[in-house]
């Protein structure tokens, strides 16, 4: 048990230590720009068509199910504010880096798993490289630039689904929805909804870079830690998302 | 520069572990300029854990171990770096970078090794040089993917040579390739090392590597190897090393380990003339 627990804490702090060198990097050089903009490139167009898909079907699906609910109360009307106050709070953020975390935590561990174990990772220490600065510091800001965009995109794919549903199914207006989902809209939500993505864009590069890092035992050990990578960053996605919604219901009033 | 009494590497007393498992057991030696010297031990004896201690990739649990006479045990990464830019070292598996093409894989270490900084129109023809050296000219524009793995095997050698290190290490060089290849590759290796004077070590498993590291040298106007005993080469001895599961069970020349009457060492060596032949 002890040492189960040992062990336990032993990653954390491996974990925080990668974090440590990962985000220590950022401010010194040298930079691997290239590598950046071939990560966001990966990264971000690489996950938009999923992001755009996940974004369409979570708009709409939120404006069925919620019209039925609302028209309980013959609020109908209303929809657009729910979709957009869902989307932007809650939805939007958590799904995109769900989907982010599904292809790109689990792509970087196995990508720098695979490094691991055919030894091109201290082949990179022995020709003059940190492998953290060469391989970690670029996925983490390129994670951190492109997840907002992401979830920009999806929040307005969603609300521009939830839009089709309402004008199709609901016998709403164009201008009833727009500007109640307009109005529904305040700063908060907006930072809240911002926020959010850059903090799990840290939760998807590390934990996929620490995994994969730290894999051994060949190729089935890299299958091992894509999968610990994906399971541990969506699970952490959750956690966090609940304890950032928890500080904006403190800190702002509705 | 260096005094040329002092050894170019010198292990002592390190021991190495991992957890609980010890993976090299108080292992001593020095090698010196122009000294080649071959690691012999079966798999799991401690051979690669050895040579990437020699290069910082893995920190001793005890002991100490210089490099051009510094100590590098507790040098931190980034002043490692100064030291491995010296350091020529070919991983066991090649360990070329997929995502990059042999080009950008042999100029990796002059871009990336601070101490080096090769000017940039210097590039081109020093990675041409090298690959031209183990005879892979043509392959600039490959990936490593598409090459076999005899060719990955000599873009990894033109990748260790290319910074023209004095001391280069070299990780099971004939490991998994056919008897013809791996006569080839080891021919690499002795050209470097005669050409460019290099101290070698190199670790393996087959005997005949290291018999034809001690008995033979490159004639570089033929361009090939010719035997060549220890006498033309008296300066610049050939040292066997035995690793038996992280221990040094022998050190010395070749006929003391042929005379050795050890069942461990005697597994790895066979008499002399009969693989001469082979070639």
């Amino acid at each position: 048990m002890l040492d189960l627990l040992k062990g336990f804490v032993q990653t954390v702090q491996d974990f925080f230590l990668l974090a440590g060198r990962a985000i220590g990097n950022v401010f010194r050089g040298p930079h691997y720009w290239d590598d950046v903009a071939l990560q966001m490139d990966a990264i971000g167009v690489g996950s938009l068509p999923i992001v755009v898909l996940t974004g369409f079907f979570s708009g709409a699906v939120m404006a069925l199910q919620m019209s039925r609910a609302l028209a309980q109360y013959g609020q109908v009307g209303q929809t657009g504010k729910i979709v957009a106050i869902s989307l932007v709070r809650e939805l939007g953020p958590d799904l995109t880096a769900l989907m982010v975390a599904g292809r790109n935590s689990s792509g970087m561990a196995s990508e720098l798993g695979s490094m691991k174990v055919t030894e091109q990772i201290d082949a990179m220490r022995a020709l003059g490289t940190d492998p953290i600065q060469k391989l970690v510091t670029p996925r983490l800001l390129a994670t951190a630039i492109m997840l907002p965009l992401l979830t920009i995109v999806a929040d307005f794919v969603g609300i521009f689904a939830g839009w089709v549903i309402s004008i199709a199914f609901l016998t709403l207006t164009s201008r009833q929805y727009w500007s109640s989902s307009w109005r529904a809209l305040d700063w908060s939500d907006v930072a809240q909804g911002l926020i959010k993505p850059f903090v799990f864009a840290f939760v998807v590069a590390l934990i996929g870079c620490f995994y994969g890092l730290r894999t051994t035992g060949g190729t089935q050990g890299v299958g091992r830690s894509t999968t610990q990578a994906m399971m541990f960053a969506s699970v952490i996605i959750f956690i966090l998302t609940y304890f950032i919604t928890q500080i904006f219901v403190y800190t702002t009033q509705i | 520069m260096p005094d040329p009494a002092e050894p170019v590497l010198r292990f002592e007393d390190v021991s190495v572990a991992f957890d609980d498992v010890v993976a090299l057991s108080h292992i001593s030696f020095q090698a010196y300029e122009g000294e080649s010297r071959v690691i012999l031990g079966a798999a799991g004896s401690g051979k690669t854990i050895l040579l990437k201690t020699a290069l910082g990739l893995i920190r001793p649990a005890s002991g100490r171990v210089y490099i051009f006479g510094k100590d590098i045990t507790t040098m931190r990464e980034r002043e490692l770096a100064g030291t491995r830019s010296r350091i020529g070292m070919l991983f066991q598996e090649s360990a070329l970078f997929d995502s990059l093409t042999i080009e950008e894989n042999v100029a990796y270490p002059l871009q990336n090794h601070k101490a080096i900084r090769c000017p940039r129109e210097e590039l081109h023809a020093r990675v041409q040089e090298a690959l031209n050296f183990v005879e892979l000219g043509s392959t600039l524009e490959k990936f490593p993917a598409d090459l076999s793995g005899g060719m990955r095997r000599r873009a990894a050698i033109a990748r260790a040579v290319v910074t023209n290190p004095p001391l280069i290490l070299y990780d099971s060089p004939t490991a998994g390739l056919d008897p013809i290849t791996a006569y080839t590759i080891m021919a690499l290796l002795i050209k470097e090392r005669d050409v460019a004077r290099t101290t070698t070590l190199v670790v393996t498993y087959r005997y005949q590597d290291g018999n034809l590291m001690a008995n033979f040298r490159y004639n570089s106007d033929k361009g090939g190897l010719e035997p060549a005993r220890n006498g033309s080469r008296p300066h610049l001895p050939t040292t066997f090393m035995v690793l038996q599961e992280g221990r040094m069970i022998f050190e010395g020349d070749q006929d003391l380990l042929e005379a050795s009457r050890d069942p461990y060492i005697s597994k790895f060596v066979k008499p002399r003339d009969s693989h001469e032949e082979t070639h």
